[in-house]
């Protein structure tokens, strides 16, 4: 049966005559055939061809939205109403969402189909899947492989052709690193563009949706029905939203490269050498690089790990074993039902994170290493905002490297440095895109990443393509019969 | 930076999480790594730098004050682990 890739897929299916029911059991298929990958927690089977039922009648009355036959993944910490969702946790096992993520409302009122939740990183902390309760997802271009992480599952069931796009969540690099390590688009808006609203908090100053999907197009027409003011989110923006999906074409633009990135010590010799060949393309095709410092790559996990570990202590203290999720059998008063539930409920990287956390804002620490944190995140916005005054965009590699096998990296602070390129964008707040841009020796993907100036999405889109265009001739498709 | 079992334990309880035997063993380990690795903080000089504690640009962001049932009775207790017909369910607090 032919692949459902893109929207544009869909859409030619739609047009031979394929009902959305169809479109749905296509995709239910493929959910069967990838189940090893380990991409979905729950299939959504019953509601998604109720929801295509309904939508086949719309589209009879000439009603139907603007997403009709878009069919999509939630990652585990996005929440769709009366249906399951976990976090990727024992302690939220059997918890029953009340309502939807006002993300997800908007793809919903578009008519936009749900299939089911993705597999993820327990809480979203994580970069390989491997901190799932529920076990690790496996890249499905080497299922030896990690699909890299937080949003693991998202980027998978994307890559393997199971949905037409999925919702992830990215903290530090959770949907930008694993759609370099699957060859998709993976994109998060600037913090405030989409509203937070039913995503389950991990850092509140960092977190923000956005999605995962197998061509630019997709990518832009779902951030851009997803963007705007929320009266449920106070930090969602009410600056107007742009018509990302239009993707015109760019004049000649001034673009800053980070040697720093580029001249990072863990830099795989073949991700090095596609930045340098995507440099020549561009200034070849009459952009201008500029080629710029930014002495702070070292200090920029450490402060975003600092300033994470602290919110989510705080954001994950609701769960209590009282009012909804796991509480332990074992427990005796008050006290035991919070220690014992909590210690009982979160794997081991969530009790870290929340131990650090708890660590940097007690009395005594709380200057020396959140404030200071807090501090050098302004530091690093500041010289952020300079280069961005004198270039449009700044270009550096998603990943240090292609996917790394499962188990392949042990050590925690190993794991954090995975996302040395991308926390940058969530330090600062940034929207930022992670493309395809090539494979390695191995045949593995790996992607570019593009920053734009704050609520610059639409040019950041329309960059993208300009960066598609160029390549055209060195992206190989990715293999449609994994 | 040392980190001994009072200060684990501190923090512990302040987090409300429990480490007992190895995992006690495993996470004063962690914390000593992971605290070094912060540390490097340290170095960048930030003198006269005003925290950032702010991402978002709104400011005053305000509504008005009406009350709104958003959920039931009902639906606020369907996820507890234990509750009665009206309320959450915990144990015992007075001997």
């Amino acid at each position: 049966m032919m692949d459902l890739r893109t929207f544009a897929d869909v859409k030619a299916k739609l047009t031979n005559g394929s009902s959305l029911v169809d479109i749905v059991q296509v995709y239910l298929g493929k959910i069967q055939e990838n189940q090893d990958l380990n991409a979905f927690l729950e299939v959504f089977e019953t509601s998604a061809l109720e929801q295509a039922k309904r939508i086949d009648q719309k589209r009879a009355e000439g009603k139907a939205g603007r997403l009709t036959g878009m069919v999509i993944g939630l990652k585990d910490n996005i929440c769709f109403k009366d249906h399951k969702i976990s976090a990727s946790s024992k302690i939220l096992e059997g918890f029953t969402s009340l309502y939807s993520a006002t993300a997800v409302e908007r793809l919903l009122a578009e008519d936009a189909i749900i299939i089911g939740r993705l597999n993820c990183d327990e809480f979203a902390m994580g970069s390989s899947n491997e901190n799932s309760a529920f076990g690790p997802v496996k890249n499905p271009l080497n299922k030896d492989l990690v699909p890299g992480g937080s949003s693991g599952g998202s980027a998978a069931a994307v890559a393997s052709g199971m949905c037409t796009a999925a919702l992830g969540s990215d903290t530090g690099g959770s949907i930008r690193q694993p759609a370099s390590f699957t060859g998709t688009f993976g994109s998060k808006p600037t913090y405030g563009r989409i509203s937070r609203y039913g995503l389950i908090a991990y850092a509140s100053s960092f977190d923000q949706i956005g999605p995962f999907t197998n061509s630019l197009e997709d990518n832009a027409l779902l951030m851009e029905i997803m963007a705007g003011k929320d009266e449920m989110d106070s930090t969602s923006s009410s600056k107007p939203v742009d018509d990302y999906s239009s993707l015109v074409p760019v004049g000649k633009n001034t673009i800053a490269v980070i040697e720093d990135c580029l001249n990072h010590t863990g830099i795989a010799a073949d991700v090095k050498a596609k930045m340098d060949e995507t440099i020549e393309a561009l200034k070849e095709a009459g952009h201008t690089i500029k080629m710029v410092r930014f002495p702070y790559l070292d200090y920029m996990v450490p402060a975003y790990y600092v300033l994470t570990t602290a919110e989510a202590s705080s954001n994950l203290s609701r769960f209590d074993g009282v009012h909804f999720g796991h509480r332990s059998m074992e427990a005796q008063g008050v006290e035991q039902t919070y220690k014992k539930s909590r210690s009982e409920g979160f794997g081991p990287e969530v009790q870290r994170r929340i131990m650090a956390g708890t660590f940097v804002l007690s009395q005594g620490y709380y200057d020396a290493y959140y404030t200071k944190a807090q501090k050098v995140r302004a530091v690093l916005k500041n010289k952020t905002d300079e280069i961005l005054k004198s270039a449009d965009f700044i270009l550096m590699p998603t990943t240090p490297s292609s996917a790394f096998a499962i188990g392949g990296v042990s050590d925690p602070i190993q794991m954090y440095l995975q996302d040395i390129f991308t926390v940058h964008a969530n330090l600062t707040g940034n929207p930022a895109i992670s493309l395809p841009i090539g494979k390695d020796k191995k045949g593995l993907p790996f992607g570019v990443q593009i920053m734009a100036r704050n609520f610059e999405e639409k040019a950041m889109f329309n960059f993208s393509q300009s960066i598609l265009e160029l390549r055209a001739n060195s992206i190989q498709p990715l293999s449609k019969n994994n | 930076m040392k980190i001994t079992d009072e200060v684990i334990e501190h923090i512990a309880h302040l987090a409300r999480l429990e480490f007992e035997g190895d995992k006690k063993v495993t996470i004063k380990e962690d914390m000593e790594r992971i605290i070094s690795f912060i540390e490097k903080l340290q170095e960048l000089d930030t003198e006269n730098v005003e925290p950032l504690i702010f991402m978002s640009d709104e400011v005053n962001v305000l509504r008005e004050d009406v009350a709104v049932d958003t959920l039931t009775q009902e639906q606020a207790l369907s996820n507890a682990p234990k509750k009665d017909s009206d309320y959450f369910r915990i144990p015992k607090v007075l001997g």
